[in-house]
């Protein structure tokens, strides 16, 4: 028993310390391939990217529309329905937009990069590179981190920015809150830092959701069930990390 | 090569309406853009009471923002606190004998400074201080004088 | 020292073991230069495990590989993707990488690693794709080939850096009959035109016999017979002739380890 224990603690700690390693080896190696391969960079982006825009912008609308429609009721039971837009604009700014985007994209590119470079692991393309003399890590992984470190800011702001209309269209052209107060409220509430926030955390949900989908799937059971395995670690890691993480920004940003 | 264009493309095109988005949202969201901010005179107020009035609050005449508040101390010699709040240069024509006092906007709103005109014909400047101020209504002393007073009511029937 | 330089590549007392199981004890080798060198063994024997081994994809617990006299386990990163450059390796299924066409798979190793003209990439890379026959397959995407296809693009893929030593993982497996007999011309003809050696792992008989100038025959972590198709079609080895005429039962037992059958049958075992 006490035997388990220990075992689980040290692998838990080997584990830890090799994707810390690895996180290193990836910035070491990010560099030159930022600079010196912008395209292999600019095709991530594509994939991570704009490939994940159409459900960030649906989610981001639907769920602004939700805060609309929660923040004007419940305000409403404090004469204070103006602030609908005040509402809105602090939950997607600090929190919504950068966690549900996280979330979004841990599923969306997340899991499809763990699946790519899992399956170009188990059909050997990964040791075909290495046999051409040719290191996958800057070539193959570095790219792949990057685009996602670059996509994911620029999601949630759009995240973000397409709920804010999503709550104006439902509270001011729905519900009837005047658009000047809906506004001139927010303006006069919300400053630069909790802008600062919000961006800080899509940042650090990007770097780690990123790491964490390619590490997994650099480090898959080259087996369709392994590869498999990896997609769904993916997803319920980057859940996990991104949540607790967003309670840590949040306590150090009060 | 027609299929790299299309990637260069749609990357280009995502990655500018991702920082159109952050655009929007720091200009529209925060209201750093409601004050000019390229030039401001700095004016004092010193209030028994400041309630919780914070840095960055806004100033405030006939409903108007005219400015924001620098910096709220505490002043160890006259037991009061300095708020120290700086006004839109477009804004010289405000009487120096201006009465200052802190509001609060609506019922869950923040509280900012609120300026009523006066009539004197010499207008504030840099570094003048506000000689009538009102300080805020705490919520709490006008409960207590409510009740105290219906109380002492009850006594004397 | 003359039968030394002879051969490309040595195997001196190779020890090696994946977990508890032992897959070589104390193995020795040695491929001959310019010659087609067949590797032959039942599965499990640890075929691919000897090709990863000689690329140091793997390393060895104990023994020595020499590649040209030079023993590659204590090479550098640098110096060991210096080695691999010579070297050109065919995957089991090819391998190509699938977002990218088949001509830009090929130009893969050009763009890697040298700096050349657009034009000049060009040309190679079509001259090396007519070479398997291919050049028409060009704009395709990886997704798009048959199986023998796939692999005579990994084939002019590996060719591209003009290697000396060319390896083959199971190029026959799974492939129809005519796929097969093109690849087992192209194996030859690569070898012969261009004068580099060429190490082939399978267990297809036939085409070995077709093909290898010297075949190995692995078992029980060493080589348990050597010689060319002939001489191991001949052998009295009761093993060799098992594997070779594909025998169910012999020196490699039908059955797997297993408990006394009616033992287990009358639920004796669990006593």
């Amino acid at each position: 028993m006490l035997r388990d224990i220990y075992f689980t603690v040290v692998g838990f700690l080997r584990t830890f310390g090799a994707l810390q390693l690895f996180f290193l080896r990836l910035l070491v190696n990010s560099p030159h391939i930022f600079f010196g391969r912008f395209r292999l960079v600019v095709q991530q982006v594509q994939n991570s990217g704009t490939l994940s825009l159409v459900i960030i912008m649906v989610s981001g609308f639907f769920v602004g529309g939700v805060l609309g429609l929660q923040g004007y009721s419940n305000l409403a039971r404090f004469n204070a329905e103006d602030s609908v837009g005040t509402f809105a604009a602090f939950s997607l700014l600090k929190e919504l937009g950068p966690v549900i985007s996280a979330l979004l994209f841990a599923g969306r590119a997340g899991t499809a990069l763990a699946s790519e470079i899992g399956l170009m692991k188990a059909t050997d393309q990964l040791s075909a590179m290495e046999m051409m003399a040719v290191d996958p890590l800057p070539r193959v992984l570095v790219p792949r981190f990057l685009g996602g470190v670059i996509s994911m800011p620029l999601l949630a702001a759009v995240f973000s920015a397409i709920g804010l209309l999503g709550a104006h269209l439902v509270g001011v052209n729905l519900l009837g809150v005047d658009a000047g107060a809906f506004w001139q409220q927010m303006q006069s509430t919300l400053d630069m830092s909790d802008v600062y926030e919000g961006i800080i955390k899509s940042v650090v949900f990007g770097v780690v959701v990123s790491l964490l989908a390619v590490w997994e799937g650099y480090n898959a059971i080259p087996t369709a069930e392994g590869v498999g395995r990896a997609t769904t670690r993916t997803v319920v890691i980057s859940a996990i990390a991104v949540l607790i993480l967003d309670f840590m920004i949040t306590a150090m940003a009060i | 090569m027609q299929q790299t264009r299309s990637v260069e493309l749609g990357t280009g095109l995502f990655v500018l309406l991702g920082l159109a988005a952050l655009f929007f949202l720091t200009m529209q969201t925060t209201g750093s853009n409601t004050l000019a901010g390229e030039d401001t005179y700095s004016v004092t107020a010193r209030f028994s009471n400041v309630g919780s009035l914070k840095v960055r609050a806004p100033v405030a005449m006939s409903g108007v923002t005219i400015g924001r508040v620098q910096s709220v101390e505490f002043d160890p010699v006259s037991l009061e606190a300095v708020v120290v709040f700086e006004i839109d240069s477009r804004y010289d024509q405000i009487p120096d004998d201006s009465d200052a006092s802190i509001l609060t906007a609506g019922i869950l709103g923040s509280q900012y400074l609120g300026l009523q005109a006066g009539g004197s014909e010499f207008s504030l400047e840099d570094g003048s201080e506000i000689q009538f101020t009102q300080s805020a209504i705490i919520i709490e002393q006008l409960i207590s004088k409510y009740l105290f007073s219906s109380s002492s009511e009850k006594e004397h029937e | 020292m003359d039968s030394a330089s002879d051969n490309v590549i040595e195997i001196q007392d190779l020890d090696y073991s994946r977990g508890p199981r032992q897959i070589f004890k104390g193995l020795n080798l040695s491929i001959g230069r310019g010659k087609v060198t067949a590797i032959m063994g039942p599965s499990g024997t640890g075929k691919t495990t000897l090709l990863r081994l000689i690329t140091r994809q793997l390393r060895p617990d104990s023994g020595k590989i020499l590649v040209d006299g030079v023993d590659i386990a204590n090479l550098t990163q640098k110096q060991l993707y210096q080695l691999r450059r010579r070297f050109g390796m065919l995957f089991q299924n090819g391998a190509l990488l699938t977002d990218i066409s088949v001509f830009e798979n090929v130009a893969f190793p050009l763009r890697e690693h040298t700096r050349l003209p657009n034009r000049l990439i060009r040309h190679v890379v079509l001259t090396k794709l007519h070479a398997v026959g291919l050049r028409g397959a060009a704009d395709l995407m990886p997704t798009e080939l048959s199986g023998g296809m796939a692999r005579r693009v990994a084939l002019a893929r590996a060719m591209v850096m003009d290697p000396e030593i060319l390896i083959y993982d199971e190029p026959f497996v799974g492939l129809d009959p005519i796929s097969m007999g093109v690849i087992v011309r192209l194996v030859r003809k690569m070898n012969d035109a261009l004068g580099i050696t060429s190490i082939l792992v399978s267990h297809d008989v036939q085409e070995i016999a077709a093909v290898a100038d010297c075949s190995l025959l692995l078992a029980d972590g060493k080589v348990a017979a050597s010689g060319s198709p002939d001489e191991l079609n001949n052998t009295s080895s009761e093993l060799v002739r098992q594997f070779m005429h594909g025998m169910a039962d012999g020196p490699v037992a039908f059955h797997f380890a297993a408990p006394n059958y009616a033992d287990q049958l009358l639920g004796r075992d669990s006593e």
